[in-house]
């Protein structure tokens, strides 16, 4: 608990802050809109928009520092398309720390070293619990719980990184998918899975180069030739199209370029870049002689994943973070909410606990059938229970190869129609087959599990959704069109008598209406120079 | 199908002169997100058990007597 998750070095600053004076909560809400081509559920992201600035003079209180004016304004950033909103924090380093110093302050149960691997529903359906396995010795647990919130973030070991190192991936690697693979077992409905996140990275060390820390002080993303080719570095599905595009065109690679700079201003983005976040950012550079002085940084476009931190996609949830199942709440990376990034955790974080706890007040516990236990005790345990076998990295490693070379868009259809017969047959094999001869293997092998879990999900919500829409997020060659007639609507996938289905949710009318002149915006990414 | 043992170079080196884990101490083990490193009951010292490093540092950063160093992992170097 004390350095894990995406913030375990701390962050550089928050990317989505709605602050009084700089912007307000309905323009936030309707740029969101805009950046997601109109595919949101505006009362889950205005109810965060209303609710961050209280949550940052929370952060305020526990030491967090925020980057300030000389007339004691906050220094906010713009890096998004049209409003401003990034603010950097000069002690961002911290922020974990002083997360946990509350935990302990607030002195509460942390259980480490226990991963999660099923939910547990009653016979009404409402939720009842979960189940955990001790990844150092194997230990079964059952809890019983009124609600459950999950909040296991992004699905961040789904693509295979060009590397080839397993867990050389953009998001924390301890990420591996597992509360959408819980939650699809569980009932829930899952959103726009379709809307993959693919992000603009340093080359081969796979994390943040990192525009938004380097955009505001001058820097760019630029092609071989030196040149800007984007109108903004905010990550997005249509930016993410214009770098494949340059990158097709002959022009690439793309680089993050700062060696235009003053030698003031670098030595400042270094203290930064080097210290915070990916700090082994700076001996990656050292090892390959790039120094931001002379050289520009070679990037490239990641493998796929899930998140919402990113992207728009995850366990469908409103405004009071709850899912579909009843008494189940998730925030996070892995909810539904669009771009809401380190922030959006905490804010939807909380209201999920406030409404969490509500809930839990008048409720008794639901029934938990031990036929459920039974039947989770077997599947977990069953690689321990082998003599010879697969191991999961071989597992894992095969799944996450296939990704890549079905499943990255540009999308077509016969590449994931193959993508599913192959997961099919990886999926035998790690029923019967996978052997795990340790706690820490079982770990691994669990993973495995839902890494499969979170592939399916991926290719059937890429199938279902038969149109492109979010620029490279979900590109469809065989329907290379937005349609607005037939598709603005969520997709909602879940698990209906053991089987995966799809349908169509409307998008629930806007509170914050967007001008039709105002949709396209974030479509027009590409400079008119370099068109 | 047999197993093999399939050698490969991990990212995290720990100097057993500096590390205390002899004393006591298991921070790297216990602030480790994938988990990845271990104590030796051969030699009392703390060492990457298995090749699975997000390359975070937080084991480095903790140590209370720098003894972790945190190298890029071979492949992506
Ligand atoms: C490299 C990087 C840079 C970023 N930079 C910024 C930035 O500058 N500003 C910003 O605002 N945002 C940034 N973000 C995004 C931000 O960090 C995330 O949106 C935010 O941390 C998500 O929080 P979370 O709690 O949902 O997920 P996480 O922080 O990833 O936490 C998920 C936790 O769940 C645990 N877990 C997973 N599976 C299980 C299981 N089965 N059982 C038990 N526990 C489990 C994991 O170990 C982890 O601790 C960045 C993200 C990354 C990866
Ligand atoms: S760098 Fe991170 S993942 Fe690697 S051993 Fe250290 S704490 Fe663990
Ligand atoms: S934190 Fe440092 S001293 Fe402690 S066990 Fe790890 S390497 Fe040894």
């Amino acid at each position: 608990m004390k350095r894990s998750g995406a913030i375990s070095m701390g962050m550089d600053g928050l990317n989505n802050a709605v602050i009084p004076g700089h912007a307000t909560p309905e323009q936030y809400t309707k740029e969101i809109t805009i950046a997601n081509d109109g595919i949101v559920n505006q009362a889950a992201v205005l109810k965060y928009a209303q609710r961050c600035y209280g949550i940052i003079e929370e952060l305020d209180r526990f030491g967090i520092r925020f980057a300030k004016t000389e007339n004691g304004d906050f220094a906010v950033k713009k890096v998004h398309h049209l409003g401003s909103y990034v603010l950097p924090m000069p002690n961002g380093d911290t922020v974990k720390k002083a997360l946990y110093r509350q935990l302990r302050r607030a002195r509460l149960l942390i259980s480490n070293r226990y991963m999660a691997t099923r939910l547990l529903t009653g016979a009404d359906g409402r939720i009842a619990g979960a189940i955990a396995v001790n990844t150092r010795s194997a230990e079964f647990l059952v809890i019983r719980a009124k609600t459950v919130i999950l909040c296991m973030g992004a699905a961040g070991r789904l693509g295979l990184p060009a590397s080839g190192y397993l867990f050389g991936t953009y998001e924390n690697a301890a990420n591996s998918g597992d509360g959408y693979a819980m939650a699809y077992h569980a009932g829930a409905a899952l959103a726009n899975l379709e809307c993959f996140q693919i992000n603009p990275l340093i080359k081969d060390y796979n994390g943040p180069a990192c525009a938004y820390v380097a955009g505001p002080f001058g820097a760019y993303t630029a092609n071989n030739e030196g040149a800007r080719f984007i109108e903004c570095d905010y990550w997005s599905g249509q930016m993410m199209l214009e770098f494949f595009n340059e990158l097709k065109s002959g022009k690439g690679p793309v680089f993050l370029k700062l060696n235009h700079l003053h030698e003031d201003t670098i030595a400042e983005i270094e203290s930064i870049l080097h210290k915070v976040e990916r700090p082994s950012r700076g001996e990656f550079h050292a090892g390959r002689g790039t120094d931001y002085r002379r050289d520009m940084i070679e990037m490239h476009i990641s493998e796929i994943g899930f998140c919402s931190g990113h992207s728009a996609s995850g366990v469908f949830v409103d405004e009071f973070a709850r899912t579909t199942v009843p008494g189940l709440y998730a925030a996070g990376d892995m909810a539904s909410v669009p771009h809401n990034y380190m922030l959006g955790a905490f804010t939807n974080g909380a209201i999920a606990g406030e409404d969490a706890a509500e809930q839990a007040y008048g409720l008794d516990f639901a029934e938990i059938d031990p036929v459920d236990i039974a039947r989770e005790r077997e599947r977990v345990l069953a690689p321990t229970r082998r003599e010879d076998g697969i191991p999961p990295n071989q597992i894992e490693y095969k799944t996450r190869r296939l990704v890549n070379d079905y499943l990255q868009p540009p999308k077509v259809r016969r590449k994931y129609e193959l993508a599913q017969a192959r997961f099919a047959e990886i999926r035998d094999d790690l029923e019967n087959r996978m052997l795990a001869r340790n706690a820490h293997e079982l770990l691994r092998a669990l993973e495995a599990a839902s890494i499969l879990d979170c592939a399916d999900m991926a290719a059937f919500a890429s199938l279902y959704r038969q149109e492109s829409r979010w620029g490279l997020y979900h590109l469809r060659t065989d329907y290379p069109a937005k349609d607005e007639a037939n598709w603005f609507c969520h997709t909602l996938l879940s698990k209906r008598d053991g089987r995966m289905t799809g349908e169509k949710r409307a998008v629930d009318p806007y509170i914050v209406p967007v001008a039709d002149d105002e949709k396209a915006l974030y479509g027009k990414q590409r400079l008119r120079a370099s068109a | 199908m047999p197993l093999a043992a399939t050698q490969t170079s991990v990212p995290v080196v720990v100097d057993n002169d500096k590390c205390i884990a002899d004393k006591g101490c298991t921070v790297c083990v216990d602030v480790c997100p994938l988990d990845v490193l271990r104590i030796s009951e051969m030699t009392g010292k703390a060492y990457m058990a298995y090749d699975e490093c997000w390359y975070c540092m937080p084991c480095a950063c903790d140590c209370p007597t720098g003894a972790v160093t945190v190298n890029i992992p071979y492949l992506l170097k």
